[in-house]
């Protein structure tokens, strides 16, 4: 064992890059699939909706430690190889594509269904309609819980770690485990964590209640 | 592309032509044996009571509900919901909705610009000028930066029917455009719709405003239980109704007028 020094605290401050880096690809993998997942469970074809529905279940349905397990273990099966990144970023995009594409869903069905009348009998096609008239009007109330989930998904890439991924967590696992100094160590973590997602509540809050105002 | 027949065929011909259309909601029959022939020019004012199916009627025709049996011929179409080119069908009829459904992200102008520019392919320029002819026309110009919240129910439903015209269509449906109006509103929103009808436009309306339909119908139609149970002209039609129950609707609804 040996004393914490400054160079490892620097260690764990730098593996945040990880944790963001690794959030910011499981966001945009999410987002592109929930888009697909919102499309195919609003969409005429009904066994696009089963499937995306059944698609929705499982992953809220399970852990998202099963899903890491899974996304790193299962590839190796039929004999393709992924590392740690590759594995966490494939299961955290799939989680999320879950996630979003149920928020999503439930923005688009919140706006009235007069407004897809109104645009489908002036003729506008399906993607027109969705682009131009749904999709705004369902954005602003996806707003606050996209964000919601967002830091959901942050603290969750925090599961990285015990498939062997180096993020924010695993680096600081390896430091306490040369130093055991856990109390500094974790309070540490938790705070740099904190700091990430206490703004990002905050401004889902406060569009949640924009919202809410606009309502009225 | 589904056929239209060019704009100038001759005024009289049947653009619209019911045949024994049937349509349920599950167990529920909603229209029963419809038969309705629309001729180019004509007004038809569908009034009768809530559930009546009347809604329904005009709501097949655009195909924004699919019917189960019989025909809809559109301008020479038949018509059906998984008809590949609907949408061509769909850019002729104009529809005005009982709670106007204006596109509350978009000014009073790109309500009626979006369209035209993306089911037309119309310049921008050319649609801004088309729609501020019209938005004229309905006499609301001054309204045209106006976000739908801005707006009175008067105001936004004028624009409603100025997004439809902007889209040059053949025929236009209206579904009870004054119901859900302040009663100072509706006189304004009548007004529009006589000054259409008085253009030549092919419409059909179902309102309960039969002070309208004295003033511009050719036919009123009186709808009970998914049936067409009357249809005559409009003098016909108030002075000797033929069936009890069309006598009955109009003792209710006449009786405050």
């Amino acid at each position: 064992m040996r004393t914490l020094g400054s160079g490892d605290i620097i260690y764990i401050i730098m593996a945040v890059r990880w944790t963001l880096l690794l959030s910011l690809v499981a966001f945009l993998g999410g987002a592109l699939g929930g888009v697909l997942v919102a499309l195919a469970r609003t969409g005429e074809y009904k066994w696009l909706r089963v499937a995306s529905a059944g698609y929705i279940k499982v992953f809220q349905g399970t852990p998202l430690l099963m899903q890491l397990f899974l996304a790193f273990f299962v590839p190796g099966l039929f004999g393709w190889s992924v590392d740690p990144w590759m594995a966490a970023a494939l299961g955290l995009s799939l989680h999320a594509s879950a996630f979003l594409g149920e928020i999503w869903r439930g923005a688009l069905e919140v706006v009235p269904r007069g407004q897809w009348e109104a645009a489908t009998s002036l003729g506008l096609r399906y993607w027109p309609k969705m682009v131009l008239v749904l999709a705004p009007q369902a954005v602003r109330i996806a707003i606050p819980p996209t964000i919601g989930f967002l830091v959901q998904l942050i603290k969750g890439t925090s599961l990285a770690s015990i498939i062997g991924f180096v993020e924010l967590t695993r680096a600081a696992q390896i430091i306490n485990n040369a130093t055991f100094r856990p109390f500094t160590i974790f309070a540490l973590v938790a705070l740099m964590y904190y700091v990430i997602c206490r703004p990002l509540s905050a401004y889902s809050k406060r569009m949640e209640q924009k919202l809410l105002v606009a309502a009225r | 592309m589904a056929a239209i027949a060019s704009p100038e065929a001759e005024i009289g011909a049947p653009i619209i032509e019911m045949r024994k259309v049937d349509k349920f909601y599950g167990d529920f029959h909603v229209l029963r044996d419809i038969d309705l022939t629309v001729s180019r020019g004509e007004r038809i004012v569908i009034c009768g009571p809530s559930g009546s199916g009347k809604s329904t009627l005009i709501r097949c025709l655009n195909q924004l509900e699919e019917h189960q049996k019989g025909e809809i011929v559109i301008d020479g179409t038949t018509v059906h919901a998984r008809l590949k080119g609907i949408e061509d069908i769909r850019r002729e009829i104009g529809m005005v909705f009982q709670s106007f459904n204006l596109f509350p992200h978009l000014t009073a102008l790109e309500n009626c610009t979006l369209a035209p520019m993306k089911v037309r392919g119309t310049p921008k320029a050319e649609a801004e000028a088309t729609a501020r002819k019209i938005l004229e026309r309905v006499h609301i110009p001054e309204q045209a930066h106006k976000y739908p919240v801005q707006l009175s129910g008067g105001q936004q439903q004028r624009v409603a029917i100025a997004r439809s015209l902007c889209m040059n269509p053949k025929i236009m449906l209206f579904d009870e455009p004054t119901s859900a109006l302040d009663p100072e509103m509706v006189s304004e929103v009548l007004d529009t719709m006589v000054e259409l009808a008085e253009s030549g436009m092919t419409m059909i309306c179902v309102t309960h405003e039969m002070g309208f339909a004295r003033k511009v119908a050719d036919r009123v139609i009186f709808m009970d239980a998914g049936e067409i149970v009357e249809m005559a002209p409009p003098d016909q039609f108030f002075s000797a109704p033929q069936s009890e129950r069309t006598r009955k609707f109009l003792g209710q609804i006449l009786h405050h007028a």
